[in-house]
């Protein structure tokens, strides 16, 4: 009785803080802006589920009355029958993925441990540098890259995208601060004294206590790299990636409206059924990302 | 929060008096010290050599090859020339375009940026107590956006130059218009269209940081707080939340900056490249203008590198600006 009492009144504490208006006004705030960013995305499926007569129908509708698949039998015929296959280009766009993903995950898990278990001659300037390369957009050095591109005889391949994602910053900044905050150096430290060896410590210890890590680096990494577009470093039709061609299917104007509508729904289907997946575990390792001065 | 903060300083000094100790060893220099610590711990380097010769070939090293190719002449094929500050001389006295760029770039980032900023945090703040399930739910809803690639052209097709554009066609059907709006052809619509499109994607990895950082505040500090006298959620928020959430707020700021300078893409694919009357043109599209059309490449460096101080000068003037907060 004197808990339930106890429990009550601080309960009351902080209801205290908050006023009716002030609900009431970010309810408000929250359904508009959530009606904002939701309706465009509402809309693109919309417009790929109507039939050509409601896709050109005057005025233009909010919703479909028929709804109909065969955009999307559209988009795959159109594709199939296009110059180079669409399976090529997604082949592209899964190589360049998976390949990607998998060496980023790969590097950067080894440096982050290194830079968050280990202490050694350099390492806050190594790490200051991954700070720093957060705070400027790639786009900077992006004719740089070209020319290191040529010298290394990368362009025109798949390997001009594929080698340089390995080495993205937001991934290991991520597994680096989780690694802070929830590997203790107490476990690693008396596994060293047992006598365990370094790759031993970081691949059987270390790793499986970052799980949450790994899956934001690999979400992060994989949503980069299907959304590639076009780049300067291809230039080859056969070499070029999925989201390149769904932005050729788009540019094709009136007649390939449905099927355009179509392929922004596919495209856009994958990262977000990834991220429905993987959200908590994502949001576990953001809650480490903040950054000291 | 302030013992927190002590303890943070303390230690950071102890380690410093650590490495004084150590270092100060009579029978040996700092070098020869060095140079033993880096043979004992030569493992790390090994470990950490793959992905740092990746980063330094493909992040670093650009910039810096950038910053001296902008100081010369440079056209892919033959060897560069050094004309000292040439290229800047031009850009700034002899290139109105790229003023314009310069002012677009600017526009555009000082509005995305801290609109973006501050509706992520506002959003993760409102949404942070209701309940999981639903906290789930409206944050998939507003990050969405952020992670379905070129989703964005669905405001193209609602906003096309004919009839059958959702808002002309509407438009017209009520009768407050005669003649559907070139909305992506008009020079007063572009910049504001696609500034708000550049919004609605940008609720990205500050907003999940917010959320996150969020729900890691202390419980027990808004209790305190209310004891102490504090009357409402912005009162909570100024001095409990905010001051809390200081690492967090760095994180998310950095996102937001970096990713304020990288709409140039919304912009190519809503407005066309080049935009109507230059309307639109940013500093990327001067860049890339310049380096992949015209292969004035020197010249296109020196424009990186203006982009790249621009960068890292906003970071610089809102890190000061954020270690203000609370105190």
């Amino acid at each position: 009785m004197a808990k339930e009492k106890k429990l009550r009144v601080r309960k009351h504490a902080v209801v205290l803080n908050r006023s009716a208006g002030g609900d009431a006004s970010i309810f408000f705030f929250l359904t508009i802006m959530g009606i904002f960013m939701f309706l465009p995305m509402y809309y693109t499926v919309i417009q790929a589920l109507k039939p050509l007569d409601e896709l050109w129908a005057f005025p233009p509708k909010f919703y479909v009355t028929s709804p109909t698949f065969k955009n999307f039998k559209d988009l795959f015929r159109l594709m199939n029958t296009s110059w180079v296959p669409v399976s090529r280009y997604l082949f592209n766009t899964v190589i360049i993925s998976a390949a990607g993903t998998f060496g980023n995950l790969a590097l950067s898990s080894l440096a982050a441990y290194v830079l968050s278990k280990m202490k050694f001659p350099g390492k806050v300037p190594l790490f200051k540098l991954i700070e720093l390369s957060l705070m400027f957009n790639a786009v900077a050095g992006a004719i740089a890259n070209f020319i290191i591109m040529s010298a290394l005889g990368w362009v025109d391949t798949l390997w001009a995208i594929i080698v340089p994602s390995w080495g993205s910053t937001l991934g290991l900044y991520l597994m680096k601060q989780f690694m802070d905050s929830s590997v203790s150096d107490a476990v690693l430290e008396s596994a060293r004294l047992d006598g365990a060896k370094e790759l031993y410590i970081f691949w059987k210890i270390a790793m499986p206590m970052v799980k949450p890590a790994w899956l934001t680096l690999i979400v992060y990494s994989f949503q980069g790299l299907w959304n590639t577009g076009s780049t300067i470093y291809i230039y080859s039709e056969q070499k070029k990636t999925f989201s390149y061609a769904i932005g050729q299917i788009l540019a094709g104007g009136i007649v390939r409206a449905g099927a355009g509508a179509a392929s922004t729904v596919v495209m856009m289907l994958v990262p977000i059924i990834v991220f429905i997946i993987s959200q908590s575990r994502i949001l576990e390792t953001m809650a480490t990302s903040g950054m000291k001065d | 929060m302030s013992n927190k903060v002590a303890d943070v300083t303390k230690t950071a000094a102890d380690k410093k008096a650590e490495k004084k100790k150590a270092v100060s060893r009579k029978d040996m220099t700092k070098l020869q010290w060095t140079l033993k610590e880096m043979r004992v711990n030569w493992l790390s380097y090994v470990m950490l050599l793959p992905y740092y010769a990746i980063f330094l070939t493909f992040t670093i090293i650009p910039v810096f090859v950038s910053f001296f190719l902008g100081f010369t002449s440079f056209n892919m094929i033959e060897a560069p020339v050094w004309i000292w500050f040439d290229n800047y001389a031009r850009l700034f006295l002899d290139d109105d375009i790229f003023i314009l760029a310069v002012q677009n770039t600017l526009i555009f980032a000082a509005i995305t940026g801290p609109v973006s900023y501050i509706l992520s945090f506002l959003v993760a703040w409102f949404i942070n107590e209701l309940s999981p399930k639903l906290r789930a739910f409206v944050t998939l809803i507003f990050y969405a956006p952020n992670i379905s690639g070129s989703v964005y052209m669905i405001w193209q097709v609602a906003f096309s130059g004919d009839s059958y554009g959702w808002v002309n066609g509407n438009l017209l059907n009520l009768g407050l218009i005669d003649t559907p709006i070139q909305f992506f052809q008009n020079a007063s619509y572009v910049m504001p269209l696609c500034i708000i499109v550049a919004l609605w994607t940008s609720l990205g990895s500050a907003f999940l940081s917010f959320i996150a950082g969020l729900q890691t505040v202390d419980r027990s500090l808004y209790e305190a707080g209310a004891v102490d006298g504090v009357k409402n959620r912005w009162q909570e928020l100024w001095y409990i939340t905010l001051p809390y959430m200081k690492p967090q707020l760095m994180f998310g700021a950095i996102m937001a900056i970096t990713g304020s300078f990288g709409f140039g893409g919304i912009v190519d694919a809503l407005a066309g490249n080049p935009s109507v009357d230059y309307c639109a043109w940013t500093i990327m599209h001067h860049l890339g203008d310049y380096g992949g059309a015209r292969f004035e490449t020197g010249y296109a460096c020196a424009i990186a590198t203006i982009l790249f101080a621009l960068m890292i000068g906003a970071n610089m003037l809102v890190k000061k600006l954020l270690s203000k907060v609370g105190q």
